[in-house]
């Protein structure tokens, strides 16, 4: 079990050991994921965990260090540990804690826990799987096979605790439902999947719509065809979409940036995309899978407009790249327990336009709608941008049929300026969530 | 911690004070008259990562993770709990509740746990492992990186190296009766460099290392060769052209290349994707997947390579697996789970990312063997075409068998010659055929410099590819260039 005063004892034998600051981060996880398959269980998985991440300064040296084993002994060991790398690291200017004025002073009630995930039992979970799949299975009959469905669900807790005597905690809770189901037809077969992800119990999708919607994605991918190489408008869902917020994400990450790592150097109140977008990180909406009181080095998290209109306003800053920019945190850092600070989203969202998804294909003359992207081919220092997609391909207005084998190409310096059309059908189903969007031409290869 | 001579049953029984009558324990409470088989999984991890940016040692982190995990599985259904405190209390706790999980069965009687032997393999026999070398040693490493790779072309303009190294210790105790343990170091050095002209900012990267020792990194100028690869990448991407779109013969080059057997095939043949007849290769065995040039196997018992390991997170040997003989699907790779259910032997691919995740199959060094031709007749024999020789990662959507890989450095090949560097691309193919179209294999097989991590099911674990150079016919390139009456480049 982690507590403050785990925390505190830490701090304090740090400070015994000379450094000059300090700050940790307690983690605790109570996991569980129920998987079946053909409505029979396969897999249940069930842990708690628990990991300790520290960070010491030996003025402006400092190292980082974790544990899974927080026994007295083990802390005592690790702090020592800490020392030794931290004195052999260099002296950096920027480095340190937050300006203790920064740190959050009050912690809003952001509706982050859901008490019925400690009751809720291992059947119910099962139940709820074993429907989701059963409602795939039974959509249509070319569906024939099946990952299985997942229920997966986590209950933690966070203590941040520094040596400016900041201290803070906060629990939460995440359950997901998902389902795979496998389409067969004319000896080719597709997968596709849909889920639910939450904080709260009952906001979960029905077993039901999620199974079908899962068997319905899959089976609209049946007969696939592969498409010439050439020019079009691509429309992508909000799935899709989400990816390309992603991407601005990390390019507009302060560790990006100060590393000349990042396409959107320099760009702060440029025109970066078309005037109908508008983007925002906000970690302060309450009930929202991406939203926690304060970040990972204490500050409070907020409402950031990274673009409004098209204008770049913001970056995603913690308090190192903050200070190496010459700017002010955003509140934006994140903490794995085995590593430094960095920076990353909590709602990172593209707002929602004025046009309905149908319409947005409706525009369309000849073009492709994607629904799926898979590979890494970003580059995010040129924004240079080639993945592999999946999707329908879009002939006078209409899904004419499915496509795959194809790339999408471009630059997303050129793809964030020519954005269309914006849909209005944006849902926070995610930490990063876009609705759909058109951008005017990509490079398609496929023949 | 001194880590040398440490056996790792000894280890773990000694560090936490556990007998052979506990591990008996654990598994008893793990197993029932349903109950199949049961395992336990002991697993010590200590790591160490240093990271220089604009010439000083930004990061420095020591982490240290240990913990246990306790399987049990009846028939399909597998049970699986894991705590980070190994002690004979939560042993138990974990394998009753792994019974629980798996069937809801009677008590089992508990089996007689033997010390057991060394693994079968000694494949990383590394005398001073390399988390033990003193930081500053580390620290000097990637300073002089540093210093090589800025003095390459005045305009590098950012160099980030990073080392990271883990030592970890695991122990598999099974409800077979048999205790093996093994110990596992690994290191990985990583470069990246930023070379900049105007406005033009573009990006290398090279790394490499193993199971290995510290000095690896000295020999032959491995260090230095590393720095100035991730100096002239970014250096030569400062003048690459817009990369073509469309279908056109690409040849790979050698090494890491192979990560197109990762993904067209690797993913497709492992026993769980098979036993659940989700993978398009599913009831292919004995059939043509590939042209007969093509024999690939997957290979975890290559001395000291960042893929190998002396057995698999399961105690079961490493072995090599043909996966395809000129052309012909031979075999999957299994854990023993999946082995048990399709009637297969296991083949020693059963892996774990740590002790809090299950074992599945999962590939270790998965390469292609060489064939006759030169590498420049390859070249030589494509009209217009892509070269393609460095990649980033790839991804595999396993049952339609449609799999990506992207190059980070290629050059268009016109009238059998290497012309110019064009820009990194998708490359975009389906599994179960891409090999088919495989016409000409390299004699200069290679293996890659030890930097794959493959995730699948949200499990990272370090594997290793190896390809000779080959030319596959009519791959499709996600360049944005489009291809007009014969032309494949254009400004």
């Amino acid at each position: 079990m982690i507590s403050q005063r785990i925390a505190e004892e830490v701090l304090q034998e740090a400070k015994r050991k000379g450094a000059t600051e300090a700050d940790l981060a307690l983690v605790q996880n109570e996991l569980v994921t129920v998987q079946v398959r053909f409505g029979e269980v396969e897999t249940i998985r069930s842990a708690k965990e628990v990991g300790l991440g520290l960070r010491l300064f030996f003025g402006k040296r400092s190292a980082t260090s974790s544990t899974s084993d927080l026994s007295r002994e083990s802390l005592d060991r690790l702090v020592e540990d800490t020392v030794v790398l931290a004195k052999a690291t260099a002296h950096d200017e920027f480095s340190g804690l937050p300006s203790p004025e920064e740190l959050a002073k009050r912690f809003p009630e952001l509706d982050l826990y859901d008490p019925e995930g400690e009751t809720l039992t291992v059947k119910e979970r099962i139940t709820q799987a074993k429907e989701a799949e059963a409602a795939a299975l039974a959509y249509d009959s070319r569906i024939t096979n099946s990952e299985g469905a997942d229920f997966s669900s986590n209950l933690y807790r966070i203590i941040y605790g520094s040596s400016q005597g900041f201290v803070g905690e906060y629990r939460g809770t995440t359950f997901s439902l998902a389902v795979t189901p496998i389409a067969l037809s004319n000896g080719a077969m597709q997968r596709d999947y849909w889920y639910s992800f939450t904080r709260h119990l009952k906001d979960l999708e029905s077993p039901e719509a999620i199974g079908r919607q899962a068997a319905e994605r899959t089976v609209r991918r049946l007969g696939g065809k592969k498409i010439k190489t050439q020019e079009v408008p691509v429309v992508f869902d909000p799935e899709t979409a989400a990816s390309l917020m992603r991407t601005l994400c990390s390019a507009a990450s302060g560790p990006s940036l100060y590393r000349g790592a990042s396409f959107l150097i320099d760009r702060l109140g440029d025109r970066i995309a078309a005037e109908i977008v508008s983007v925002y990180d906000d970690g302060t909406m309450p009930g929202h899978l991406g939203s926690k009181p304060f970040d990972g080095e204490g500050l409070p998290t907020r409402r950031t407009a990274v673009m409004e209109n098209g204008v770049l306003r913001s970056y995603l800053l913690d308090t190192y790249s903050a200070r190496k920019l010459k700017l002010v945190p955003t509140g934006s850092a994140v903490r794995g327990i085995g590593d430094v600070p960095t920076v990353g989203a909590t709602n990172f969202y593209l707002q929602a336009g004025p046009h309905d998804p149908a319409d947005i294909i409706q525009s369309v003359d000849r073009g492709l709608y994607v629904t799926e992207m898979i590979g890494s081919g970003v580059n995010l220092v040129t924004g240079d941008y080639s993945r592999g997609a999946v999707g329908f391909w879009i002939e006078k207005g209409e899904l004419a049929y499915p496509v795959e084998e194809i790339t999408v190409a471009g630059n997303f310096k050129e793809m964030m300026l020519g954005i269309e059309m914006v849909g209005n059908d944006l849902t926070f189903r995610n930490g990063v969530v876009a609705p759909t969007l058109k951008i005017r031409r990509m490079t398609v290869a496929g023949h | 911690m001194t880590t040398q001579l440490v056996r790792p049953e000894r280890f773990f029984l000694e560090k936490f004070g556990l007998t052979e009558r506990h591990l008996e324990r654990g598994l008893g409470a793990a197993l029932g008259t349903q109950i199949d088989y049961a395992d336990l999984y002991f697993e010590y991890r200590i790591s160490e990562a240093l990271s220089l940016e604009e010439g000083m040692i930004k990061r420095a982190s020591k982490n240290i993770s240990q913990g246990a995990g306790v399987r049990a599985l009846a028939g399909e259904k597998t049970g699986y709990a894991f705590s980070d405190e190994i002690s004979v209390e939560n042993l138990e706790l974990a394998g009753s509740r792994a019974k629980g999980i798996a069937e809801r069965a009677g008590a089992g009687s508990p089996p007689p746990v033997r010390v057991g032997g060394p693994p079968p393999h000694d494949l990383y026999p590394v005398r001073i492992p390399p988390i033990e070398i003193p930081v500053e040693k580390k620290i000097d490493l990637l300073q002089r990186i540093d210093a090589i790779a800025r003095k390459v072309d005045p305009r590098i303009v950012q160099v980030m190296g990073s080392f990271a190294t883990e030592y970890k210790i695991v122990l598999v105790a099974t409800s077979a009766g048999v205790m093996i343990g093994d110990i596992q170091p690994l290191s990985r050095l990583n470069i990246t460099c930023i070379a900049q002209e105007g406005d033009n900012r573009q990006m290398g990267t090279c790394g490499g290392g193993g199971r290995v020792e510290f000095d690896f990194f000295f020999e032959d100028g491995r260090f230095d060769r590393y720095a100035r690869e991730a100096a002239r990448l970014a250096i030569v991407n400062l003048s690459a052209a817009h990369a073509p779109a469309g279908t056109m013969d690409v040849v790979l080059g050698p090494g890491w290349p192979g990560v197109l057997l990762h993904e067209a095939i690797g993913h497709g043949l492992e026993g769980d994707f098979n036993r659940k007849k989700t993978s398009a290769f599913t009831d292919r065995i004995g059939q043509r997947v590939a042209s007969e040039l093509v024999t690939v196997v997957d290979d975890g018992t290559i001395p000291f390579r960042r893929g190998s390991l002396n057995m698999d997170d399961e105690g079961t040997p490493t072995g090599r697996t043909i996966l395809i003989e000129r052309g012909i699907l031979r075999g999957y790779m299994q854990d023993r789970l999946n082995a048990r259910l399709m009637g297969m032997k296991p083949t020693g691919n059963g892996r774990r990312e740590s002790y809090a995740f299950q074992p599945m199959p999962r590939m270790t060094n998965t390469f292609m063997l060489p064939g006759d031709s030169m590498p420049e007749e390859i070249i030589a024999s494509v009209k217009r075409g892509l070269y393609a020789v460095t990649f980033g990662g790839g991804q595999v959507d396993i049952t339609s068998g449609k799999f990506v890989f992207s190059a980070s450095e290629a050059y268009l090949i016109e009238d059998g010659k290497i012309t110019r560097p064009v820009k990194g691309a998708t490359l975009i193919g389906h599994g179960p055929e891409v090999l088919t179209r495989v016409t000409m294999v390299g004699n200069d097989l290679k293996l890659d410099e030890g930097i794959g991590t493959c995730g699948k099911d949200g499990q990272m674990v370090p594997v290793g590819v190896g390809l000779p150079t080959i030319k596959v016919e009519g791959l499709t390139v996600g360049g944005t260039q489009s291809l007009t009456k014969g032309e494949i480049y254009l400004q």
